[in-house]
């Protein structure tokens, strides 16, 4: 911008300078130093910094978002993990280190922000600025010249209707022998751009204090069972910094059925789901049951909290029996898919009941491929399901307190009974079938769930579980507000040309009148010069001297 | 033949006419740098006025990247300044090129096969043809090449044909031949309204920043070629990069390079904010810091990092138009490395 904003200059008032004066050193420090960090060159190297920061956090895996994969990384790289752990590189997003180059930008951004705010409040209040003295100076100009015998007050006169009717602000600034106006326009460039800066001063705020006061939860549940909103019923639960219990509302939520479908027609994605459905039943506290599916893109929004779809697979359920034949333990245990043919991997823990504790490591396969082991699926459907159980007996550890995983065993203190090196082959149940458990300890069986069991068709033969997110985030419409916000200011200021015009006119000896346009871009503006013309055009469309008719007066 | 073997023959064929339509782009630079010689040599034949003469008889070729800011009188009595060169005379130097007739003409053509190719593959799969790495990179160089010519006929580009098309050229030759994969129905996690819009939004900001990363690359060139040679001594210019003579200055181009930028920083910012959405839809949260989501945020930061280092002293120039590039070629590798060899939730590679 060649010409700084002069009249903004004349108009300011004077109350910022008492405080704008260098006084003391210290002043003259701080002063110098918030100069430093709001100045451009500092919030561009914070930006890149950003940037920079941003990358090893997908190089290493994230405690945030990827837990498992931070354990294996420090089982892979026992000696360089702790050192990476030290400078908080599986925790990036949340280290010190990313938080103060963020911190340091919008502080920059807001102190950046206000003066222009203030800058541009007072912008907005004044008048365009006087025409300057050499019009041909500017960077688009246009020369032309009006013998219709119109004087150049009234030529002006035309020119600033003209501005006017295309949105110029105007001010005229008459001289003996000649008229000019001087106009001016965009200003809501600068607007979008403020917009958008505290736009983003909004969205970290939000995001900031948003996620204190939500929470999730997540849940497994297996075809039949229920969930009551409450603490103790979740699975794992995250709760924000400011999150309170009593904001549970205590609703019911029942898995009725998960439905899946899977490609049958294309061979080439044979047996891919292309469809889950969790059918379930809502109860509000004190409310009737409602109907809902859930499925993957589509949550179930209800009583204030969102209930995602994440992840799903079998739950064989499973009965064990003492000698006498009293059941001792019968449970559908969820059990983990490993592949995409649905191969699962699940933990029967029996602490009670028997002469030992019992724990089984099993292997689900809906449709198990071969006949001798290694198994594996070919089908994640139930076309020929098989369940093989490895037993350990001894200590399960859990009577110690300390919490255990239900999906781990720990089979340090435990001695393995079946599979493996004992010379025992492991259990291998179909749906239906039940077996014995080594030693004489009592029975086991894959129980068939389906309404009539067969053993010619075994679909509905294993129940399936789907495991669900539970949210809350009072922040959420927030930050996408702000987001929206930010998206609009940002068209704005790079699309809004501002610009200032002059039309200048002049009295020849000759009784002509010779015209001046002329215009300035204020930032990026390439339609400059072709407005500047069409402006001319517009005003005196034939501008050829010979021709007496140059000008048309509306 | 069925809609898939078309659809795959006339991707191939697309990328065969790609590969003419290139051809065709390097001899138009080829013949300009020749006109460069010629203009020069032709001068130094001159005995009398030598330097005079060179500087008149390239001057025409350079005022293309000169671009005059002296008054301009025509003849109708109008007097009318503007830093636009007058009649942007390097369009007149490419309008006589058949060499780029030829080159629109061939990118047309493979556009309209790339086009076939596209809306075959989407028929075929009974869904919008960006759901796996092999679609993304058929219908991103589609936009590419759609948003080329776009803008050619609105403002002459058709210089950065052999870098458009050249890059067009190797990016879909290389994902048809590593990246190809059978049409499969979409996973649950892909089903939704989020996949059409969010996927392609990114791919039409992709298409925007590749035009931006032309023409930052050109006017790298011309900058240096600038600072080296000064723009009163063309005579000197040799070397295979003289067609740079007969392009526009490094300020036109840098003017260029951010009008296109800008423009694909809003749909890729557009495409942050939509892929947000549609992750809180799909996981449960808006923003997880997934690879590709922290790769998106990056390239962001990056483009913003541009799009100020525009606006800040000493920055404006080779600066800021390095900055475009490195964001382009973030852009790349969240395209091609993140995918392939990434962990996370965006599994859709499809490989
Ligand atoms: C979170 C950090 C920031 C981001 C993501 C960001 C982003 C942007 C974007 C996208 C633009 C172009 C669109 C527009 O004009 O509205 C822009 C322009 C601008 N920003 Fe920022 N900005 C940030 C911080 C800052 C800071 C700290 C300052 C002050 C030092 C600043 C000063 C400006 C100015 C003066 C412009 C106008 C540039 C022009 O004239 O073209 N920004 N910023």
């Amino acid at each position: 911008m060649s010409r700084p904003s002069d009249h903004i200059d004349s108009v300011a008032p004077a109350p910022a300078d008492g405080v704008n004066q260098p006084k003391l050193g210290f002043v003259g420090w701080l002063r110098f130093f918030w100069r430093q960090l709001t100045s451009m060159r500092t919030a561009l190297f914070l930006l890149l910094l950003l940037a920079i920061a941003a990358v090893p956090g997908s190089l290493v895996p994230q405690r945030s978002s990827d837990p498992n994969g931070v354990t294996q990384y420090f089982t892979d790289n026992p000696d360089l993990a702790p050192i990476l752990d030290k400078v908080q590189a599986f925790d990036v997003y949340s280290s010190a280190w990313f938080s103060a180059i963020y911190l340091l930008l919008f502080i920059s951004l807001i102190g950046c922000v206000i003066p222009r705010t203030k800058h541009h409040w007072q912008a907005l209040r004044s008048r365009p600025p006087r025409t300057p003295a050499r019009l041909s100076r500017l960077s688009a100009f246009e020369r032309r010249s009006d013998d219709s015998g119109a004087t150049p007050t009234e030529l002006i006169d035309d020119a600033t209707k003209q501005l006017k009717r295309q949105g110029y602000r105007v001010e005229r600034y008459d001289a003996d022998g000649s008229a000019s106006v001087s106009a001016e326009r965009g200003f809501l460039r600068e607007t979008g751009n403020l917009v958008f800066h505290s736009a983003l001063v909004g969205i970290l705020v939000t995001v900031g204090f948003g996620g204190g006061f939500g929470f999730s939860g997540q849940r497994v549940l297996v075809e039949g069972q229920t969930f009551v909103n409450t603490l103790l019923d979740y699975d794992s639960f995250n709760p924000g910094r400011f999150f309170n219990e009593s904001e549970l509302a205590p609703y019911k939520l029942t898995l009725d059925e998960f439905g899946v479908t899977y490609e049958t027609e294309n061979l080439d994605a044979y047996g891919q789901a292309i469809d889950y459905r969790a059918k379930v039943t809502a109860t509000s506290p004190g409310g009737k049951p409602q109907d809902a599916t859930i499925k993957v893109n589509d949550p179930l929004r209800f009583e204030g909290t969102d209930v995602y779809l994440l992840g799903n697979g079998y739950a064989p359920t499973i009965t064990v029996r003492d000698p006498e034949g009293k059941v001792v333990f019968s449970d559908s245990i969820p059990f983990l898919p490993q592949d995409a043919q649905l191969t699962s991997l699940g933990i029967v823990k029996i602490p009670d009941g028997l002469a030992e504790q019992l724990g089984m490591i099993g292997f689900f396969y809906p449709t198990q491929a071969a006949s001798k082991p290694p198994f594996f699926s070919s089908y994640p459907d139930l076309a020929y399901p098989v369940l093989t159980l490895n037993v350990y007996s001894g200590d399960l550890g859990i009577n110690a307190g300390a919490p255990k995983s239900v999906y781990a065993l720990d089979v340090d203190d435990m001695k393995q009974l079946t599979g493996g090196d004992t010379g025992v082959e492991s259990i291998e149940l179909s749906p239906g079938q039940i077996t014995d458990l080594p030693n004489g300890l009592g029975t086991v069986s894959f129980d068939n769930v389906a309404a009539n069991p067969s053993t010619e068709n075994y679909a509905g033969s294993v129940k399936r579980f789907a495991s669900f997110d539970v949210h809350h985030d009072p922040t959420q419409l927030w930050v996408l507000a702000f987001a929206i916000l930010a998206l609009s200011g940002l068209i704005t200021s790079l699309f809004v040309a501002r610009r200032r015009v002059w039309v200048k006119a002049v009295a020849g000896a000759d009784g002509t009148v010779s015209l001046e346009y002329a215009g300035l871009a204020r930032g990026e503006d390439p339609g400059l010069e072709a407005a500047v013309e069409a402006i001319a055009e517009a005003h005196s469309p034939t501008p050829v001297p010979s021709e007496p008719e140059g000008r048309i007066a509306p | 033949m069925t809609l898939v073997e078309i659809s795959n023959l006339c991707l191939w064929s697309a990328v065969a006419v790609y590969a003419l339509a290139f051809i065709a782009f390097t001899f138009d630079l080829a013949r300009r740098s020749a006109e460069v010689t010629a203009a020069i040599d032709a001068a130094e034949r001159e005995h009398v006025e030598q330097a005079a003469a060179a500087h008149e008889r390239v001057g025409a070729l350079a005022n293309a990247s000169g671009g005059s800011v002296a008054p301009i009188s025509t003849s109708d009595g109008v007097v009318r300044k503007s830093r636009r060169p007058a009649d942007e005379p390097e369009q007149q130097a490419s309008r006589k090129s058949p060499s780029l007739r030829v080159g629109v003409s061939l990118t047309v053509i493979a556009f309209m096969l790339h086009l076939v190719a596209d809306v075959t593959r989407g028929i075929a799969a009974g869904r919008v043809p960006w759901a796996n790495m092999y679609e993304f990179a058929m219908t991103g160089t589609l936009l590419i090449v759609a948003v080329f010519l776009v803008v050619i006929t609105r403002v002459d580009l058709r210089f950065l044909g052999s870098f458009v098309i050249g890059l067009v050229t190797v990016l879909l030759g290389l994902a048809t031949a590593n990246f190809y994969v059978e049409v499969v129905p979409l996973p649950p996690a892909l089903q939704s309204a989020w996949l059409v819009i969010h996927v392609f939004v990114a791919s039409l900001g992709t298409a925007f920043f590749a035009i931006g990363f032309a023409l930052s690359v050109v006017q790298l060139l011309q900058g240096r070629r600038e600072r080296r040679l000064g723009l009163v001594q063309p005579a000197q210019s040799s070397g295979p990069l003289r067609f740079l003579l007969t392009l526009p200055n490094a300020e036109r181009l840098e003017n260029l390079a951010y009008r296109v930028n800008i423009i694909g920083f809003i749909f890729w910012t557009f495409t942050l904010m939509a892929g947000a959405i549609w992750a809180e839809r799909a996981w449960g949260r808006y923003w997880g810091w997934d690879t590709k989501e922290v790769w998106t945020f990056i390239i962001w930061v990056i483009f913003a990092g541009y799009i100020h280092a525009r606006a800040t002293r000493g920055w404006r120039g080779s600066r800021a138009a390095t900055l475009a590039i490195i964001g382009f070629s973030a852009v790349m590798f969240n395209f091609v490395v993140v995918n392939v060899f990434f962990k996370g939730l965006h599994a859709y590679s499809g490989l």
